[in-house]
């Protein structure tokens, strides 16, 4: 607990921010960036040939505390599958006025076919816009979600989904953390672990580099990478931020040597 | 025209023409429209300012930096249904805001703004009216808003303005005798009531200003009074949202709660004002020895003080936690009317005469010990070892209920705390 201000330490304090930039967005034209592992509406992913990961299987609905998913499975048609395996999601629903959101048949799904997207501004208008069908729910040929005409996507928004699967060991244990087990997503590739729950870190590796320098002073002190911490973590910031900026320095003068 | 002159409304005393009339008019017409614009800015201000203070952005959709805001707000409340709750007295309930907001105008009318200005031969005075009761109108009106806040809350019908209005008239009232005695130091010094002869009197540089010649200590008691008095934070126990709902203006709506907006900023406003008159010298400042601008640099340096003192408020309000009910009654009553009443003895002292002046301070210093022993009396029969009522001050907290039941004897240590 920090020491209570004095008397004057209000008004201090209160001083200082009116110099300080706002911690707020003026919303609607301006967004704050989302949680690395916020939990948005459902997508259903395909494997990086096309095929659909959903095998149809009903867990999702199984564990779903809400009752808001609605699957039937079928077997593939074997003239043209839908899904690598034996069966695939004949019929799968999601009803978002019911969903609340915690991710557990993310957690259920043996194949990561659903994942959670970032996206949980849309506001339908009928109670039929509200129940999410196959045709809503299963990525684009480029492996993006779909973007509806009642739902607020943003540049770069959609980049960012399936954040918990990438977070977790599925097998649920800290030895397997930063070994994909899992397949790749159609449009994204195999996508890399992120990192940050156990010692085995791979920054280069993950990429979560940049994610952790964000929130670094959301983390406890533990979560923190030595060279990241203190004043040793200043100075690399400083040293990294120095090199970066004599590097476009250098292309400038390699640019203006070539017009000249 | 003739009974105009006899019955002079505005102090011109007797002698007035069709010019005089002119004068007066656009003094009028000016003095009221600066008011409501400096009433429209005052509130973009203090939104824009406590936002800032919290890290927020505030204001900025209507017009650049979101100043058109109020205006916007305004229009708004404006068209809105006006809402009449069924269990109100229905004439008073209308009244009120009118008691509220038309002595907080009449107030600034006996402001003075500027110096002198020269038209067609007329010497003019900046400021609406110069009456020779001058200050006293001032409390008079703020004894009038009273009623505004008072009858506001009864002619609601509801409880919760009730409430809020027995606090508000309760804690305006105890204020209200501080500020008189904390004025009372300023006419003596000045040896008249008038607000021109107050500002007349500072003429200078800022050590002939009352604040200085006084000792800080009047200015001091007559800030926090008016604050007190205005219902502003720390001091708005009458509009306690976490107690009361709203406070006195929960049953209003539309119009009739924007009138007791207005009032609360102009009142804000007109306050900073006045404190800047009786103590800050008014429009006393630097002047440039330049013919065309001695006029403009009075207004100048008016409107700069008063805006430090209208920032002070939003900054009150941004700094400070609202004192509790019982803690406003304490410190109006035990702390500034005993304080300002000794202060005010010793200035009438050293006024007569500089022996007579140390002779009242030591009076007061001796008094002031036993009122202090009174205090500590009294406190300790109410709450202390000897006391005989059961302790209100302190009511148990929930941990500390619990504790009883487990029975278990711990008490909260610092290093507990820092563990948290």
């Amino acid at each position: 607990m920090s020491k209570p201000l004095s008397f004057f330490g209000g008004f201090k304090l209160t001083f200082q921010h009116l110099g300080k930039l706002p911690v707020t967005t003026s919303y609607p034209q301006a967004k704050r960036a989302k949680q690395p592992r916020f939990h948005g509406r459902h997508v259903l992913n395909r494997y990086e040939d096309g095929m659909e990961k959903c095998i149809g299987c009903e867990l999702c609905a199984g564990v779903c505390p809400a009752n808001c998913i609605h699957v039937r499975g079928l077997d593939n048609p074997p003239d043209h599958p839908v899904s690598p395996g034996e069966r695939y999601g004949y019929i799968y629903e999601i009803n978002y006025l019911r969903c609340i959101h915690c991710d557990m048949c993310v957690e259920a799904c043996p194949t990561q076919a659903i994942t959670e997207s970032k996206m949980f501004e849309f506001s339908f208008t009928n109670r039929a816009d509200a129940i999410y069908t196959k045709a809503e729910l299963v990525v684009d040929d480029n492996g993006f979600p779909k973007k509806l005409p009642w739902e607020d996507w943003r540049e770069g928004e959609a980049e960012m989904t399936g954040g918990w699967m990438r977070a977790t060991s599925p097998a649920g244990d800290a030895d397997f953390e930063g070994i994909v087990q899992w397949t790749g997503d159609l449009g994204f590739g195999v996508q890399a672990p992120e990192a940050g729950q156990s010692a085995n870190r791979d920054d280069e590796k993950t990429g979560s580099k940049q994610l952790r320098r964000a929130f670094f002073r959301h983390l406890n002190a533990v979560d923190v990478n030595d060279d990241q911490r203190g004043l040793q973590g200043m100075m690399t910031m400083a040293d990294e931020k120095m090199s970066a900026a004599r590097k476009k320095m250098a292309e400038r003068k390699a640019k203006k040597r070539a017009k000249s | 025209m003739t009974f105009l002159a006899s019955v002079d409304p505005l102090f011109v005393h007797g002698h007035m023409s069709g010019v005089d009339i002119l004068i007066l008019l656009i003094r009028l017409v000016v003095g009221w429209a600066a008011l409501m614009g400096a009433v429209t800015m005052m509130i973009w201000f203090e939104r824009k300012a406590i936002s800032g203070m919290q890290s927020r952005i505030g204001p900025q959709r209507w017009g650049p930096f979101g100043l058109l805001q109020t205006l916007a707000d305004g229009i708004k409340l404006f068209f809105k249904e006006d809402l009449i709750p069924e269990q109100s007295d229905r004439f008073v309930f209308k009244l009120a805001p009118y008691l509220s907001l038309v002595p907080a105008i009449v107030t600034f009318a006996i402001i003075p703004v500027g110096g002198t200005m020269h038209i067609a031969g007329h010497t003019v005075l900046l400021q609406i009216a110069n009456p020779p009761i001058g200050v006293l109108l001032m409390l008079a009106m703020s004894g009038l808003s009273v009623y505004g806040v008072m009858l506001a809350g009864w002619a609601s019908g509801s409880k919760y303005p009730l409430i809020s209005s027995v606090r508000a008239s309760a804690q305006m009232i105890s204020y209200e005798a501080a500020m008189g005695i904390s004025i009372v130091t300023v006419a003596l010094i000045t040896g008249s009531l008038s607000t021109h002869n107050i500002v007349d009197a500072q003429g200078g540089w800022f050590w002939h200003w009352n604040v200085i010649r006084l000792g800080v200590v009047p200015f001091i008691i007559f800030w926090i009074a008016i604050t007190a008095e205005m219902n502003r934070p720390p001091f708005d126990v009458v509009e306690a949202e976490s107690e009361l709902v709203g406070g006195f203006n929960t049953e209003y709506s539309s119009i009739r709660f924007a009138l007791f907006y207005m009032a609360e900023f102009m009142n804000t406003i007109t306050m900073s004002a006045l404190i800047v008159t009786l103590f800050f010298g008014g429009p006393a400042g630097w002047v440039p020895p330049v013919a065309h601008l001695k006029w403009i640099f009075p207004i100048l340096w008016f409107v700069i003080k008063t805006s430090i003192f209208c920032f002070c408020y939003v900054w009150f309000r941004a700094a400070l936690p609202r004192f509790r009910y019982d803690q406003v009654m304490d410190l109006g009553w035990k702390r500034l009317i005993p304080l300002s009443l000794g202060w005010m003895l010793v200035v009438a002292g050293f006024i007569v005469k500089p022996a007579w002046g140390l002779l009242m301070a030591a009076v007061v210093l001796f008094a002031s010990v036993l009122l202090g022993r009174a205090f500590m009396l009294g406190q300790s029969r109410e709450t202390g070892a000897e006391s005989v009522l059961p302790a209100i001050g302190r009511r148990p907290l929930p941990e500390e209920v619990l504790r009883a039941y487990t029975d278990r004897d711990v008490t909260i240590t610092d290093d507990d705390e820092e563990d948290w």
